[in-house]
């Protein structure tokens, strides 16, 4: 996504790996914020449609602190993720958890409450124009056996490939990991043995607002361009990687997330029919045809509900 | 007959306030109030949806778009004029909701959601794409053209002098009247019943022999059908229709509006389109920021879904069974 004319004197092998590794770098955006929905899919049931909106309220926070009032980078993003993770556990503690009983078309409709507060907010104490997010990896471009790469979408693909890893890692090897695992997978059974089941649903909506933050701080430079609606469009693209990959499939997600950045950029830059206005809608006609064809996606794991 | 005498006279109460209203309102504020008869047009549809048969849909402002550019199209490339265009939107939106529907059966409340949302997201950058159809950025532009009705020269309507304002607003206003009766119609009997058995309980109404899928398909058009109303009519009183005239906003303010009436009475979809069309307005006045309305819609959304799950009307009803001193029964719910 990051420079799609980059290197188009190449030749023709050359240039379609640079647009998969472009492809690979909007995809690893694609996929932090998909595992962010993931995530509380399954700790909570909902699809949390404020995702992309408490994303964009936490690089806009990053952009303030750097542009406005002097942080140095690092430092300012380990405070943006901490904001995040205590936002995100915060708004489940106050706003999901008291309605999270009834039913899930109750849940979803406080989610989108939530898109809009969050979307307002965002306009209402940054206003509405375009700025621009410093990054730590320059946009040059460096010769991978001949095929021009650009530093930015390598970075990219990395910080979202380590992000996977740190992550499994805090699932498969801590004690929290695989008490917010039982808590999610079955939350009567984690009580009778102790797992205190909604903090761990509130470490998981911290977790994903923490992934979220990151996602936005990653797509906000290789779009160039920070407005309030940043990550209106990012959220149809991870909610179609979730689909693709299984919905309840952190694994899936990734996979699925690679897949559609890749799978995108190619279709953008090969078919002139979709080029950059039909991107969009194909995303949503991957997120149609999941559904309607394995809806249980890539990663498919039964699920059988009893009437 | 208890029954229907009640509604009966509130209908009739908001009719006669409707006619003589415009001699009471200003030109500005005759034409914000049909405004409001635009979006109780597109409520009363999404209600058929989401109050019948409890499917969520954040995608109306897609069909809105589909009305109101068949409207626009038809008066500028075709020299239809304005008021002919209005069935012919409600066929195509109808048509279009119709074909989504199909799809959309298979897929539950949450995917469904999902999946409106990203046609509402989605629908602007493919109506730029079809620029040779839809006039692409600059949109369609229907100011000073002899089709739109009123447009240069004031009216006569049944003995009356219209200006362009008032003309709006009688035309918005009787098109809300007859839709919901034609709305009230179609759902009072064997059709509502088999819809609210589909969203109580999809087996029992299977087991009772209600085609899930013909029903559900049905609602959608249906529901379609209506925004697309709504669209032909935005467009007609907006004069104008561009990519961003129906964004996402719109589409989960409708449903906003469709949750703050409380699912059902027309008086509570009327407040819920007074609601959506001057909470912007207000909100200018707590703060001159683009952002205020957004908060304020999602603090107002969160707090409807924790203190009355059933809407406004659902609790002006509770506090009505409360003073008769008796069990009411549910009021249609949310959940």
């Amino acid at each position: 996504m990051g420079s799609p004319m980059l290197g188009t004197m190449g030749s023709p092998v050359s240039d379609f790996l640079q647009q998969v590794v472009s492809g690979l770098a909007s995809g690893g955006i694609y996929a932090s914020l998909a595992l962010a929905l993931v995530l509380i899919h399954r700790a909570t049931g909902v699809i949390n449609f404020a995702q992309g909106e408490m994303a964009t309220f936490s690089t806009y926070l990053l952009w303030t602190l750097t542009a406005n009032h002097g942080w140095p980078y690092w430092p300012a993003v380990g405070f943006t993720l901490a904001v995040s993770f205590v936002g995100g556990f915060g708004v489940y503690e106050m706003v999901i958890r008291p309605v999270e009983k009834g039913s899930v078309l109750r849940v979803v409709i406080v989610t989108i409450g939530l898109l809009l507060l969050f979307n307002g907010l965002t306009t209402w104490i940054w206003g509405g124009s375009q700025q621009s997010l410093h990054s730590p990896f320059p946009t040059r471009t460096i010769d991978v056996g001949g095929v021009a790469i650009s530093v930015l979408d390598l970075g990219t693909i990395g910080v979202s490939i380590g992000v996977v890893i740190v992550l499994w890692l805090f699932f498969q090897f801590t004690k929290v990991g695989l008490a917010m695992r039982a808590a999610a997978t079955n939350p009567a059974e984690s009580r009778l043995v102790g797992v205190r089941v909604s903090s761990m649903l509130g470490l998981g909506w911290g977790l994903a607002a923490v992934l979220g933050a990151i996602a936005g701080a990653l797509a906000a430079p290789s779009l160039a361009s920070l407005d309030p609606n940043l990550m209106q469009a990012t959220l149809i693209y991870a909610f179609a990687a979730a689909v693709l990959g299984g919905i309840d499939s952190p694994a899936g997600a990734v996979v699925g997330g690679l897949l559609l950045g890749v799978g995108l950029n190619l279709l953008g830059v090969y078919v002139g029919f979709i080029g950059a206005d039909l991107r969009l809608p194909a995303a949503l006609a991957v997120i149609l045809v999941v559904l309607l064809v394995r809806p249980g996606g890539i990663f498919r794991r039964r699920v059988v509900s009893r009437v | 007959m208890r029954r229907v005498a009640g509604p009966l006279a509130l209908f009739a109460a908001l009719a006669v306030a409707v006619v003589v209203a415009p001699a009471f309102l200003s030109d500005f504020q005759a034409q914000e109030a049909a405004y409001v008869a635009v979006y109780a047009v597109a409520l009363i549809g999404l209600n058929v949806l989401t109050g019948y048969t409890g499917q969520i849909s954040l995608g109306h402002g897609a069909f809105m778009a589909v009305g109101g550019y068949t409207t626009a199209i038809l008066m500028v490339d075709h020299g239809v004029r304005d008021v002919w265009t209005i069935p012919v939107a409600a066929v195509v939106a109808g048509a279009a909701g119709y074909l989504f529907g199909l799809p959309a059966l298979r897929l539950s409340g949450l995917y469904l959601a999902l999946a409106t949302f990203a046609i509402a997201v989605a629908t602007p950058s493919v109506i730029r794409k079809f620029e040779g159809f839809t006039g692409g950025e600059s949109g369609k532009n229907l100011f000073g053209l002899p089709q739109l009705t009123a447009g240069t020269t004031p009216v006569h309507v049944l003995g009356r002098q219209l200006n362009y304002n008032n003309w709006l607003y009688y035309l918005c206003w009787t098109v809300a009247f007859v839709v919901y009766v034609v709305g009230w119609l179609m759902l009072r009997g064997r059709t509502g019943r088999a819809l609210r058995a589909v969203r109580d309980s999809e087996t029992a109404a299977l087991s009772s022999g209600v085609s899930l899928a013909r029903y559900k398909t049905l609602a959608f058009g249906v529901s379609a059908a209506y925004a697309g109303v709504a669209g032909s009519l935005y467009t007609i009183a907006n004069a104008s229709i561009y990519p961003d005239t129906f964004p996402v906003q719109l589409s989960i303010f409708l449903l906003v509006g469709v949750v703050v009436s409380g699912l059902g009475s027309l008086a509570g979809l009327v407040a819920g389109a007074v609601f959506i069309e001057f909470l912007p307005i207000w909100a200018q006045d707590i703060s001159k920021s683009q952002g205020a309305p957004s908060v304020i819609y999602g603090a107002i959304l969160i707090a409807v879904m924790f203190v009355l799950p059933t809407g406004v009307a659902g609790m002006a009803r509770r506090v009505a069974t409360f003073a008769r001193g008796r069990y009411d029964r549910r009021a249609p719910g949310t959940d």
